[in-house]
């Protein structure tokens, strides 16, 4: 098990995961993103009421892409498809191989963990820290909601926001280890977890409230986050398993190398 | 018998890699992989390296179902 094994192996798991959310996001969410561009579409039709256009930057100006089939660079089709797996691969590849490198830089540092525990923990954390805790604080939105004029801060504070919570899991797993180390595994797994849930909850008051939603249809808001959750689940989940998968089978080869070589220099 | 054959296993049952030999890895895909989250979750939406919509269309459903921000 080398550096080189675990970037391999994470690269594959993360193929796997990028098919398996794309399969859930195009059943699951691809519904909920046409719901939402055919209520955007009928309320950008109604000049009388802008407000409920959200898309448009200001009232009286065009919008900086349509989501309509008519004017866009881009067909729907191709969007909710081909492009659709082209984010799904690329997202899964790359934090897959982020995660394959996290894991081999976990395993035997983590307590006792083998290998395949420490991976697994290493893809439970990232999915934390990552998609679940950064959702809760700014939710996925669908087309149509979110105003064109405040991408740019949305965008900092999500990633902002993301890079705090990564560090707080960083932090908060050294925190737990070392503390683990000295009081063991249990009071170690608490300190760890209460570091990161203190930084993440002051973070998250002090951060401000994206509110854009207006009067979008508060169930079709609902199913399209629960569709991009979902998403990001199998994600994660699909990754977590397949890696700690390869990476438990590698261990094991190791081990058998290792008993093998002790067995034949005891002869 | 089976415990003095295993005892010595357990070394290797925790194996770790050294972070020297990490590191250029980890430095090298990290920027990468930035990239390309750069890429499908805010190219031509809050930042654009390139001009127009393409990209922003290309991955746009990917982009609000995987939770980054779109419009």
């Amino acid at each position: 098990m080398t550096a080189r094994t675990f970037l391999v192996r994470g690269l594959l798991a993360g193929l796997i995961a990028g098919l398996a959310a794309f399969a859930v996001a195009y059943v699951v969410g691809e519904p909920q993103v046409e719901t939402a561009i055919g209520l955007e579409q009928s309320a950008t039709g109604s000049p009388a009421d802008p407000a409920t256009a959200p898309h448009d930057h200001a009232p009286g100006t065009p919008a900086e892409h349509s989501h309509g089939d008519e004017d866009a660079v881009v067909s729907r089709t191709v969007q909710s498809t081909v492009g659709l797996l082209t984010g799904n691969l690329a997202v899964g590849i790359a934090l897959g191989g982020l995660v394959g490198l996290a894991s081999a830089a976990a395993v035997g540092r983590i307590g006792r963990l083998t290998p395949r525990q420490s991976t697994g923990l290493v893809a439970l954390v990232g999915f934390v820290a990552f998609a679940l805790v950064p959702f809760l604080k700014y939710p996925a939105t669908p087309p149509a909601v979110g105003s064109g004029e405040t991408i740019g801060d949305r965008t900092a504070l999500y990633f902002g926001f993301v890079a705090i919570s990564l560090a707080a899991a960083f932090v908060a797993v050294l925190v737990g280890r070392r503390i683990a180390a000295s009081s063991g595994a249990y009071v170690g797994t608490i300190a760890g977890v209460s570091a990161y849930l203190l930084v993440v909850m002051v973070a998250g008051t002090l951060m401000p409230t994206v509110d854009e939603v207006g009067d979008f249809p508060a169930d079709t808001l609902w199913f399209f986050r629960r569709a991009s959750l979902l998403t990001l689940a199998t994600l994660w989940a699909a990754l977590g398993v397949a890696l700690a998968g390869f990476v438990g089978v590698d261990h094991e080869r190791a081990v058998a190398r290792q008993r093998r070589r002790e067995l034949a220099t005891s002869l | 018998m089976s415990s003095t054959a295993a005892s010595p296993a357990v070394e290797i049952d925790l194996p770790s890699i050294p972070l020297a030999e990490l590191a250029p890895w980890a430095l090298f895909f990290g920027l990468l992989a930035t990239m390309v989250l750069f890429f499908v979750g805010a190219e031509q939406g809050a930042f654009s390296l390139s001009s127009g919509t393409l990209v922003h269309e290309f991955v746009h459903d990917g982009r609000h179902l995987l939770a980054f921000p779109c419009h």
